[in-house]
């Protein structure tokens, strides 16, 4: 029987602490990357212009189509060699934070784009004829009163999508990134305490998971009643 | 003000309109009406270009609709028109909803917006509702501010289409009040409702429809008092004898 020594862990805060703030960093801005590019994407997909319809269709079903795990490692290797000949940047610059961010980004955009056109579909027809009658331009009408509208009702399915990011940034752990699980699984690694690090890192996933869970819900009953 | 001629659309082999022509003068109260899926929402909705029509030529205030050349948003904020289901915009409180599409669209200054939206409500009687929410207010309200919405904009026409369709009954008489009174004042109105006793007090001219066609177009005394058609005179006993 394994005796378990947790006294490892204590010390290791402060490092398990920078290693969470690297996943938080890596959610927030996939988040906000994500859902401004999936818009984006949704509209294409919407737009009457076939190219660019096609462009989103393509894109998405690409990015859906693949592991997650896969485009990071894409991302790993291509995206330092892009930047270091675009911008001239040494070699060997550490870019692994950048490439994962790009590529939890891009990933999570078919995702978001997916979510964000059933939002715009949800918004009745007439609410665009009524903005279209009073002259607005597809383009007003979108931003003032269909975009606003789907927001409102897709925020739980955003927060929920942002959840599964948020467990899925530990991927990161193939570039060696040290996020709160690469962290976790070092300090184990270094302390022969593996076992225990990783039941510590997987109870503060959940923690944190399963109370954003709880928060989304509560919006969400709250949207029902009002 | 708006003319049409010989105006015709069809979903693939389904005729929605065939060979519509008609004139609606400055001034004039014209109502629309006829069979449901006879086409008289799709008439008026071609009147600003919210559907497209395929063939024939519709000419509002000098401005070819159809013509792919005219700016159609333009042309929209000259023309104002109510829904069936009112279309408010439910995240905006109802000052806002009359604000919005003369401080984006005719670029007024806001407070002169609001202003005027205040006056507008006080038209309609629901000046003390400018701060709710469409969805806290009945339905007759919210057509009512649908109205209002349209007004903001100073159109030189209102299309309605079916704005009490939606309505329980005791409602309807506060919209029908509401038309009735901007008829007086001049505007000039096309009108697709089943309500013939607002067609009876207010209206000019009568136009009858079934199955894409315009049958009957003439003064109201003359479509109520003799319809020619078979047609129409089957749905006037239809509607007026129960």
């Amino acid at each position: 029987m394994h005796e378990f020594d947790w006294s490892s862990i204590p010390n290791a805060l402060p490092f398990l602490w920078d290693g969470m703030k690297i996943s938080l960093e890596i959610t927030l801005s996939a988040v906000v990357f994500g859902i401004v590019w999936g818009t984006l994407l949704a509209l294409m997909r919407l737009s009457s212009i076939t190219p660019l319809s096609w462009f989103a269709a393509g894109y998405v079903n690409l990015f859906r189509a693949v592991p997650l795990v896969m485009v990071l490692l894409w991302f790993f290797l291509i995206v330092p060699h892009l930047l270091e000949s675009l911008f001239g940047l040494p070699r060997g610059t550490d870019m692994r934070l950048t490439s994962a961010i790009a590529g939890f980004a891009l990933f999570e955009a078919a995702y978001y784009s997916e979510i964000i056109r059933a939002g715009i579909q949800s918004v009745p027809k007439g609410q665009m004829a009524a903005a279209s009658a009073l002259g607005m331009t597809y383009g007003q009408a979108m931003r003032l009163v269909v975009l606003p509208q789907a927001f409102r009702n897709m925020v739980p399915l955003l927060l929920t999508q942002g959840i599964i990011l948020f467990q899925d940034t530990s991927l990161v752990y193939v570039s060696a990134l040290a996020d709160f699980f690469g962290a976790a699984y070092k300090v184990g690694d270094r302390d022969g305490r593996l076992v225990e690090l990783l039941l510590f890192a997987g109870a503060v996933y959940f923690v944190l998971c399963f109370a954003a869970s709880r928060v989304v819900r509560h919006y969400q009953n709250k949207m029902k009643t009002a | 003000m708006i003319s049409m001629n010989k105006v015709s659309k069809h979903y693939g082999s389904f005729q929605v309109l065939a060979d519509c022509t008609t004139q609606v003068h400055k001034g004039e109260v014209i109502v629309v009406c006829g069979p449901s899926g006879s086409g008289k929402s799709t008439l008026i909705k071609c009147v600003n270009g919210l559907e497209p029509f395929q063939s024939g030529e519709i000419i509002v205030n000098g401005v070819s609709v159809g013509d792919p050349k005219t700016n159609l948003s333009k042309l929209r904020s000259t023309v104002g028109m109510v829904f069936q289901n009112f279309e408010l915009f439910p995240h905006m409180r109802i000052i806002d909803n009359l604000a919005i599409a003369q401080v984006k669209v005719l670029g007024r200054n806001p407070e002169q917006a609001r202003e005027k939206g205040f006056k507008l409500l006080d038209r309609v009687g629901l000046r003390v509702q400018a701060e709710k929410y469409p969805g806290q207010l009945s339905g007759g309200q919210q057509q009512r501010v649908a109205i209002a919405r349209a007004l903001s904009m100073d159109p030189i026409c209102m299309l309605f289409d079916e704005p009490t369709s939606a309505l329980d009954p005791e409602m309807i008489n506060e919209v029908l009040d509401v038309m009735t009174e901007l008829a007086q004042e001049g505007m000039t109105m096309m009108c697709v409702t089943h309500e013939m006793g607002f067609a009876r007090r207010v209206a000019n001219r009568v136009i009858f429809m079934d199955q894409g066609r315009i049958v009957e177009d003439d003064s109201k005394e003359a479509f109520f008092g003799n319809p020619r058609s078979e047609r129409a005179q089957q749905f006037l006993a239809k509607i007026l004898h129960h």
